[in-house]
């Protein structure tokens, strides 16, 4: 219906950072729509920070194309107004020293607006992270839940039509955390700002983002919706990243319709999918699709695979406990509090582990990463 | 202890009564010292910053280049200025050898790689990150370079006190590219010399207390700008 031609808010072709020989960032491509929140989510070193800041032009020189709005970012002076549509938000607050309202007001100044404009937009802002009443206050007596906001403000003053976030709350205390998050995910989208938002934390990135995209050695391994990411991990390196606690390696024996039976470290393990006899794959299932049970009858689990094994490791993770298993092959399961005592779960102990052959992920050995990470970002955005 | 009361009772009358001589020592001597700041802080603060936010090779060396100017002997510095505007000098045809603003050129010269070190350290100590944040929110070279001289203004305020200090105290330079000539480019500190070898002790003591004095209002102002700039 729409004849015009799609254009998407970033684009990047064949972006290469080089630095002394080693490549820092090696991005083939990659397009961001207007209103999306991406997550670049990876370990330390992953070249996150490398990646936001190549694009927005603090990074240089690199190879490699920046188009926004499809049109190639080049000369002095629009390289400077592309600044100016964006806007960046570091792991520290980098706030002024001066008040909090001249630290909000400051990205409006640089610009050269008028006194008036700026007062009005700077209060917005300030009002919009709660923080009106901190407004007088010196930058440097501020908390750091407090300091953050402020530098959230400062930028969300600008109205800037790309947002850069790297790590914005990896140093703030888990409460302060979780409130600055609900406010700026409720601001995103009221905003409907595109935001590119780097974090190590996954369950930040579940919640934040529309499309997440992991990355290790200056590449992007995986992009995709964080159900596709966290359910169907590419490899083995997304898998222990997105927090898939057991990844086993089996040869398939038997197939059987729509599912086949992979033999690992003795035991036979169903699983949805095709593959071919005697082809070695690796299984990923993730902890909070395994169920702990201590009746010895298999009544009330539609699973088809139950194994017996034996708890080696509890370890608590706050709100659920983590239990490592020996079913022949190791097994981790999450368990919630509640069902740890109805249980009566100890380290051990025998229990039933039972999981559904859809919970288990399938990676093919030999499969070629870049075609695939090729196929998932075309098939995306140009639907 | 006499000599040291009369002394003291003498600088005391001459100060109270305002004696046109000393007054005149005192306002040639903020005059001259004052320019020679003014010019340090204009050449050390632009090079010092632009030293801080360039990577070169040998940087460390020009650092500590400017590290050991901060203590240059003034002296050596009137030694090499009276060589300069030697008669037949390099720059003998400017006819300024023994006035004020050879003075202030002797001056400029000690004062400069102060303001120069400390600016450079000032801006150093910024963290790193905060010239991206400038740059990202849309600032042009420029307008991040005077974001970076506000936000290291504390220390800079630093650097004036330090500059002015050590040129308004300094004698060897003034002496010997002043030539202390009464009434003309006869300064606090070369009169005070002059005072003294002639056993002059009461003159001598005023010069000194006046001195003390001007060194003390001036950190005094400064230090109330900066400590009114304080965070509450």
């Amino acid at each position: 219906m729409n004849m015009v031609k799609h254009v998407p808010i970033l684009e990047v072709k064949n972006l290469e950072v080089k630095r002394g020989g080693t490549v820092l960032l090696d991005i083939p491509t990659l397009s961001i729509e207007k209103g999306e929140i991406l997550t670049l989510i990876g370990p330390n070193g992953a070249g996150k920070t490398t990646f936001l800041q190549t694009l927005s032009y603090l990074l240089k020189p690199f190879q490699g194309e920046i188009l926004f709005k499809g049109e190639k970012v080049e000369t002095n002076h629009s390289v400077l107004e592309y600044r100016r549509k964006l806007a960046m938000v570091f792991q520290e607050p980098l706030l002024f020293d001066t008040t909090v309202f001249n630290n909000v007001a400051s990205g409006l100044k640089i610009r050269g607006m008028r006194k008036k404009e700026i007062d009005k937009r700077a209060m917005e802002s300030l009002d919009r992270f709660g923080i009106s009443h901190l407004k007088d206050r010196s930058a440097k007596t501020l908390s750091g839940g407090e300091a953050q906001r402020t530098s959230l403000a400062r930028v969300f003053a600008l109205q800037p039509e790309i947002l850069l976030l790297d790590e914005p709350f990896s140093s703030l205390d888990p409460p302060t955390r979780d409130a600055l998050l609900e406010d700026l995910e409720h601001i995103l989208q009221q905003t409907r700002t595109t935001a590119l938002f780097a974090t190590h934390d996954r369950m930040e990135a579940l919640r934040l983002s529309n499309r997440i995209a992991v990355m290790n050695v200056g590449k992007i391994l995986q992009i995709g919706s964080p159900g596709e990411v966290m359910n169907q991990p590419i490899d083995e390196f997304v898998a222990s990243f997105v927090g898939v606690e057991t990844i086993l390696t089996g040869k398939v024996v038997k197939k059987d319709g729509g599912t086949f039976f992979t033999l690992v470290e003795g035991e036979e393990i169903e699983v949805v999918g095709s593959a071919h006899l005697g082809e070695t794959v690796v299984l990923c299932i993730r902890p909070e699709n395994v169920t702990l049970s201590t009746r010895t009858s298999q009544e009330g689990t539609s699973a088809r695979n139950v194994f017996s094994g034996r708890i080696l490791r509890i370890v608590s993770l706050g709100l659920y406990q983590k239990v490592q298993l020996n079913c022949g092959f190791p097994l981790v399961a999450y368990v919630t509090n509640h069902s740890m005592e109805e249980l009566s779960l100890a380290e051990g102990k025998e229990v039933k582990a039972s999981f559904k052959a859809t919970a288990v992920n399938v990676i093919k050995k030999g499969t070629n990463l870049r075609s695939q990470l090729k196929i998932s970002i075309v098939n995306d955005p140009e639907k | 202890m006499d000599l040291i009361l009369e002394g003291i009772k003498k600088a005391f009358w001459l100060i109270v009564t305002l004696d046109p001589e000393v007054l005149g020592i005192t306002f040639l001597s903020l005059q001259i010292s004052g320019a020679a700041t003014l010019i340090s802080l204009f050449i050390g603060i632009s090079t010092g910053v632009m030293v801080a936010l360039s990577r070169f090779s040998g940087k460390r060396i020009i650092v500590s280049l400017i590290n050991t100017g901060m203590g240059l002997p003034p002296v050596v510095v009137g030694l090499f200025v009276t060589i300069f505007l030697w008669r037949n000098g390099p720059l003998g045809f400017l006819g300024i050898l023994y006035t004020p603003t050879a003075m202030i050129i002797a001056q400029s010269v000690i004062a400069t790689p102060i303001v120069m070190g400390i600016t450079l350290a000032a801006i150093q100590q910024l963290p790193q990150k905060l010239r991206l944040q400038i740059l990202a929110l849309g600032a042009t070279r420029l307008q991040m370079v005077w974001i970076l001289i506000k936000e290291a203004k504390l220390p800079l305020l630093a650097a004036v006190m330090a500059g002015f200090g050590g040129v308004i105290s300094e004698v060897g330079a003034s002496i010997m590219v002043g030539g202390n000539i009464k009434g003309y480019s006869r300064v606090l500190t070369t009169a005070t010399v002059m005072e003294t070898s002639r056993g002059n002790f009461d003159i001598a003591i005023a010069l000194g207390i006046i001195l003390l004095l001007l060194a003390y209002l001036i950190n005094l102002i400064l230090t109330q700008i900066q400590q009114r700039e304080r965070p509450r």
